[in-house]
């Protein structure tokens, strides 16, 4: 029920049209099922007494009543389809709006795949369920109620039937629906396993030719297949007792009624025009059970889509602004004060602990330290893209949750290890950096990133098409390329995360002296694997184990740290050709 | 580098062609299908019997008995019964239609998708380069859900309404062909609706589809790039874009289903009026007496009418899936059609022992190898797998035209390692491509132990070539798994030994399980080191002769780095070694170093002869110039 309220929730604007349309439903549905009872007056009093008038009058009533019922359907259909089209667009921009909101703790928690099947796939069938909810769920018990209504005054005795057989109908189909219900879970988590098998083959599919894995392959996936047809066949079996069901049903109260109706006739206390419209109305009566029946049947696959909608729209951000949030970043001055961090905001597994540590403004930092050492951690806590778990980090000599996020985030510069383009054009992708960038100050960014001799080269020059996910770019164009999409906003902190990694150490060079002359004020943090990366650097921070394990110059570090001399002896011997 | 969608413009083969080949897959179950048919053909016939039988009732059994004083039920007894039975049967019979159906269905389906993913596997490397992943993804999910409603639900439905429209023609033209042409009439005039409707909602249904596919790529690629959003506080503009977007898709979304949710109150709205006429104009006939119509002949058809108006209803319900299943259908068969990866090779590899100096093959593994090539004569020949390599003259390109190696030309003898260097895009990963046939050449010859490698049977010739790529492809499975994906039967001593030839045995017993730790998501829980580690091990394993390596440029820690290049050194010991080189120590270390520039050899030899020459080797090396 709560799953409901929260998903109709996002009705809104939408939800007149989505009240009006069961409505009309209704009213349509009432409309047609006159008709049967208009015909059974126009038999018995029309045809079996030999009175035109009568014929006339009642023919005209059915006429009219079934114009009535398709007008009415018709506007229940075109309101409903404009209630669900709705709905699915609210659904899509608040799931959106949402994942917008979402700190990075959030989207660790759901994986890039799965909501990306959220804002897709399950909207699409949550729409197709309400779509047909709105025009049935209402019509079919309605018409039920109208049909055993009629029946009702049509025979009251006969109409005890449906009484007597309806409740087996009823816990049968319950049984059946629930008992479907495991099978159908367990389908969807099989198709989960299928697509695993065949996108790994796919993106694999080097090393699977390599390896002559075909075979294995193959197998893995027959498995799969074959389970899949298992699962699916059972629960499919299941609902096929849905219509022998029905019909049973159907039948039984048929033969009833015409044993017992046969005899009322005979004895005088009912029609065979009434009889007609009785047989007539039980299949009515069936119809809206079928109705309700694929209902459920909907309900129970669409219910896992809506939980999933469901568990996005209420996963609330992690990160808040404060009530009072300083709007301005005047100081790239950085202090952490006995930091501690976990990703899972618990004290036992700690990846950064207890660091202190302050950069100047304007000076530059180098971090350095093994894979798993904290590095990105570390920097990820200045731009509050995650909270500390416990100390404090400041940003110009006020805690970074005294900002609002997108002072914080504006006046700081990331470029991450997985850079990204996006679709559109190389300009399209800078100014993301600083969207009322003039083009004087693009190329600004794009010299200082020592790209701005190969984007005039192109021959669309900064207009060229940018592929989803750069990838008609080499590794170090990207990296510059993201690199001036950060610089263009000219930033108070810039933090390269490894992000300097494609580029020679000559472009490298070029490039630091750039921002040295052009940005003086900016604080600079590099996290690099290369010592030459950061060799120049106003102090260097080692890394080891989430601590801090050494904190100098080149020169300082060089004479007594020993972790720090291992890497430099190491890097010397082997350094890149 | 905006290229042609290669899969859009899908080989438009008729309607007709596409079923018949559907059709074909029906062979397996034709028995059981040819059953499932029967009883649906007497489950039609039984619903119509059921509808004769109102009038039946009326006429025969209950109108004599009016006016009598002392009815004699026994008669309308035999008849309650008799029709008991029939129903019951009816009941039965659509009930095991509909059960046996069901592996049908699913069997169809699971031999498709089967064949699917074994003709994917034999597909050239082109393919997939050339067919966006997602693309090729969809014909697993969205294709063969559409493919499975319509073979499970289209079908059959349109099967059963077929021939219930036939049957229900038939009675009620024997009941009255007067009212059957009433009836017949109204029915016309749903089909000019139902095909006006129809026109309309498939234009919007298209225009539907492309729209969404669009906004399912741009949510794709807005929730993977969704921490650079952040970063960039980028949010509110994300925002807007998606909802001018959204908005599109609202408006395409409610034009199509509109015109889907009309059909079915309008078809109900024929049906109702059907009736309504039939009856309206068999009272005026049955007041007059004419054509011999009846009260209980009414009654009698317009049940009749149901069963030729509920078909025809069932029938345009299943357009859509009919349209959008035959669709689907015509792109999977796209993908069963494209070319294989030519195999015409005879050489085969064989395990062999010496005996007497001589090679004899040998059944039982020896783990010696040797080529064995039978002439035209049937002269068997075995030539001692060494792994001497040779490129003669080889050109290439990927595509026609486009020419991206030139005159390639070099070799390695057995156990010799030959470096290539150059720029991103020179052709180093192309040339190592050829070797293992992942794409065949234009012209020249590659020679492997003296035998052209397209002589050799491809996955024999893959056997004797080791690769470890840059990028690291694991898969779901276990550790051990992982290291044993090329030789499934290794021991447990094979693969110790191949750990601690890669110089991961430090952290697999880090690891919690061991060995035996499960990996997922491509590896996702290790890092770039470790990964890398794997796939060393993973080559070591199946300890070919030939080894082509690819070193990372990507950054691992410094820790990872060392063990990797150790892990690398001790996997090139021996082997010959096709290296695409990063690193000094690697360059070094080789016996030549091939330097390529725009497809072609440019510089070569020794470490200090080309530092010597000043060229572009001399300019990599002083790193003046970027290589990735």
């Amino acid at each position: 029920m709560n799953l409901i309220k929260k998903i109709l929730q996002s009705l809104r604007q939408y939800r007149t049209l989505a009240l009006v349309t069961p409505v009309l439903v209704v009213v349509g549905a009432a409309c047609e099922l006159l008709v049967p009872l208009l015909l059974s007056y126009l038999i018995d009093h029309g045809v079996s007494q030999g009175d035109i008038r009568s014929v006339w009058l009642y023919s005209g009533a059915m006429l009219a009543a079934t114009l009535a019922g398709l007008g009415f359907s018709v506007a229940g259909a075109v309101t409903g389809a404009r209630a669900s089209a709705g709905l699915a667009h609210n659904l899509r921009a608040d799931l959106f709006a949402r994942i917008q909101e979402f700190s990075f703790r959030n989207l660790d928690q759901f994986s890039p795949a799965s909501l990306i099947t959220r804002m897709t796939t399950d909207v699409n069938s949550v729409q197709n369920a309400f779509s047909i909810l709105t025009r049935m769920a209402i019509r079919a018990p309605a018409n039920l109620l109208l049909a055993f209504i009629i029946c009702l005054t049509i025979n009251p005795s006969l109409s005890l039937i449906y009484l007597a057989v309806t409740p087996f109908l009823v816990a049968g189909m319950y049984w059946i629906t629930t008992h479907a219900h495991p099978h159908f879970q367990k389908m969807f988590a099989l198709y989960d396993d299928f697509n695993l098998v065949v996108e790994e083959n796919l993106r694999g599919i080097r090393v699977v030719k390599t390896f002559v894995r075909e075979q294995q392959q193959q197998e893995k996936f027959n498995d799969v297949s074959a389970r899949i047809y298992e699962t699916a066949s059972r629960a499919e079996r299941l609902l096929t007792l849905t219509t022998p069901l029905m019909e049973a049903s159907l039948y039984i109260c048929m033969l009833l009624i015409a044993w017992f109706g046969a005899h009322q006739i005979v004895a005088g206390s009912f029609t065979i025009g009434q009889l007609m419209s009785m047989v007539t109305y039980t299949m009515q009566i069936l119809i809206s059970l079928m109705m309700m029946s694929m209902m459920m049947v909907m309900i129970v696959t669409s219910r896992a889509a809506a939980e999933r909608v469901v568990a996005v729209l209420e996963t609330d951000s992690d990160l808040t602004d404060p009530a009072h949030p300083r709007l301005t970043l005047t100081d790239g001055r950085i202090e952490f004060k006995n930091v501690n961090f976990s990703y899972t905001g618990k004290n036992d597994s700690l990846c950064i602990q207890n660091v202190n540590l302050t950069i100047p403004a304007g000076s530059t930092i180098g971090i350095i330290g093994d894979t798993g050492s904290g590095k990105t951690s570390l920097v990820q806590l200045i731009p509050r893209l995650y909270d500390v778990t416990s100390g404090q980090v400041l940003v110009g000599g006020h805690d970074v949750r005294a900002y609002s996020l997108a002072t914080l985030r504006t006046g700081i510069s990331m470029v991450l290890q997985k850079n990204v383009l996006f679709g559109g054009t190389i300009r399209e992708n800078l100014h993301w950096g600083q969207p009322c960038a003039t083009q004087e100050q693009l190329e600004q960014a794009c010299r200082q990133a020592q790209i701005h001799d190969f984007i005039t080269s192109l021959p669309q020059g900064y207009d060229s098409p940018v592929e989803q996910g750069g990838t008609n770019f080499s590794g170090g164009q990207r990296q510059r390329l993201c690199l001036a999409r950060a610089l263009l906003r000219q930033p108070r902190i810039l933090i390269l995360d490894d992000a300097t990694s494609a580029l020679d150490s000559q472009t490298e060079k070029r490039i630091s002296r750039a921002w040295q002359t052009d940005l003086p004020d900016t604080t600079v943090i590099i996290i690099a694997q290369r010592l030459s990366s950061v060799q120049n650097c106003d102090q260097i921070a080692i890394l080891h184990q989430g601590r801090l394990a050494g904190l100098g110059t080149h020169a300082q570090l060089l004479k007594n740290n020993r972790v720090y001399q291992e890497i430099y002896a190491s890097q010397a011997q082997g350094d890149h050709a | 580098m905006t290229q042609p969608n290669p899969t859009h413009p899908t080989p438009r083969a008729s309607t007709l062609v596409t079923l018949c080949r559907l059709l074909g897959y029906l062979r397996p179950y034709k028995w059981r299908f040819a059953l499932v048919i029967g009883c649906l053909l007497l489950a039609n016939l039984d619903s119509i019997v059921n509808s004769l039988y109102l009038q039946i009732l009326i006429d025969k059994y209950i109108t004599p008995l009016l006016g009598s004083t002392t009815p004699d039920y026994s008669a309308l007894l035999t008849s309650v019964v008799t029709m008991a039975i029939i129903y019951a049967v009816g009941v039965l019979v659509s009930f095991l239609s509909e059960l046996w159906l069901i592996p049908i269905t699913m069997g169809i389906m699971r031999d498709i998708r089967e064949h699917m993913f074994a003709h994917m596997q034999s597909l050239p490397l082109e393919y997939f380069d050339n067919n966006p992943f997602g693309d090729v993804m969809s014909r697993y999910t969205n294709d063969t859900d559409n493919l499975e409603m319509l073979i499970g639900r289209a079908f059959p439905n349109i099967i059963s309404s077929l021939t219930m429209i036939a049957m229900a023609l038939i009675t009620m033209f024997r009941a009255s062909w007067l009212l059957s042409l009433v009836s017949l009439s109204v029915i016309a005039l749903m089909f000019v609706a139902t095909r006006i409707i129809l026109s309309r909602s498939g234009q919007y249904f298209r225009s539907h589809q492309q729209i969404l596919g669009d906004v399912n790529a741009y949510i794709e690629e807005m929730i993977s790039g969704q921490k650079v959003i952040k970063v960039f506080a980028h949010e509110a503009a994300a925002k807007r874009e998606f909802a001018a977007k959204n908005a599109q898709l609202a408006t395409a979304n409610r034009q199509a289903n509109t015109y889907t949710n009309i059909l079915m109150p309008v078809m109900f709205g024929f049906s109702t009026l059907q009736t309504v006429v039939v009856a309206l104009v068999g009272v005026l006939l049955a007041l007059h007496s004419w054509g011999g119509v009846t009260l209980g002949l009414i009654a009698a058809f317009l049940q009749l009418n149901r069963n030729l108006s509920r078909p025809i209803n069932n029938i345009s319900q299943q357009f859509n899936s009919l349209i959008m299943g035959l669709a689907s259908c015509s792109r999977i068969f796209a993908l069963l059609d494209e070319t294989s990866e030519p195999d015409e090779g005879t050489v085969t590899l064989v395990n062999v022992r010496t005996r007497d100096g001589h090679l004899i093959e040998s059944s039982a593994p020896t783990h010696h190898w040797a080529w064995k090539k039978t002439d035209d004569q049937g002269q068997t020949d075995l030539i001692p797998l060494q792994g001497d390599v040779r490129f003669h003259h080889v050109n290439f390109s990927y595509e026609p035209g486009k020419q991206v190696l030139f005159d390639v030309t070099f070799f390695a003898e057995p156990g010799q390692k030959i470096a290539f260097v150059g720029h991103t895009g020179a052709g180093k990963t192309t040339i190592t491509n050829l070797l293992n046939r992942f794409y065949d050449i234009d012209s020249g010859e590659i020679l492997l132990d003296g035998l052209n490698i397209q002589d050799i049977k491809k996955a024999d010739l893959r056997r004797s070539l080791g690769i470890v790529l840059q990028e690291t492809n694991l898969f779901t499975g276990s550790v051990r798994d992982n290291i044993v994906f090329g030789a499934p039967e290794a021991s447990a001593a094979q693969v110790d030994q191949a750990v601690t030839t890669a110089h991961a045995q430090d952290f697999i017993a880090h690891l919690p399980d061991g060995l035996r730790t499960p990996l997922a998501g491509n590896g996702q829980d290790l890092s770039a080191g470790q990964r890398q580690l794997l796939t060393i091990a993973r080559a070591a394993v199946c300890d070919p002769p030939v080894m082509i390596l690819d070193e990372a440029t990507s950054s691992v820690d410094t820790r990872s780095e060392k063990y990797i290049q150790a892990g690398m050194d001790e996997l090139m010991r021996g082997r010959t070694t096709l290296i695409i080189a990063h690193r000094l120590s690697t360059v070094r270390s080789a016996r030549a170093i091939m330097v390529i520039d725009g497809g072609r050899i440019i510089e070569s030899g020794s470490h200090d002869k080309l530092l010597a020459q000043k060229g572009l080797y001399y300019q990599l090396y002083s790193g003046s110039v970027e290589l990735a």
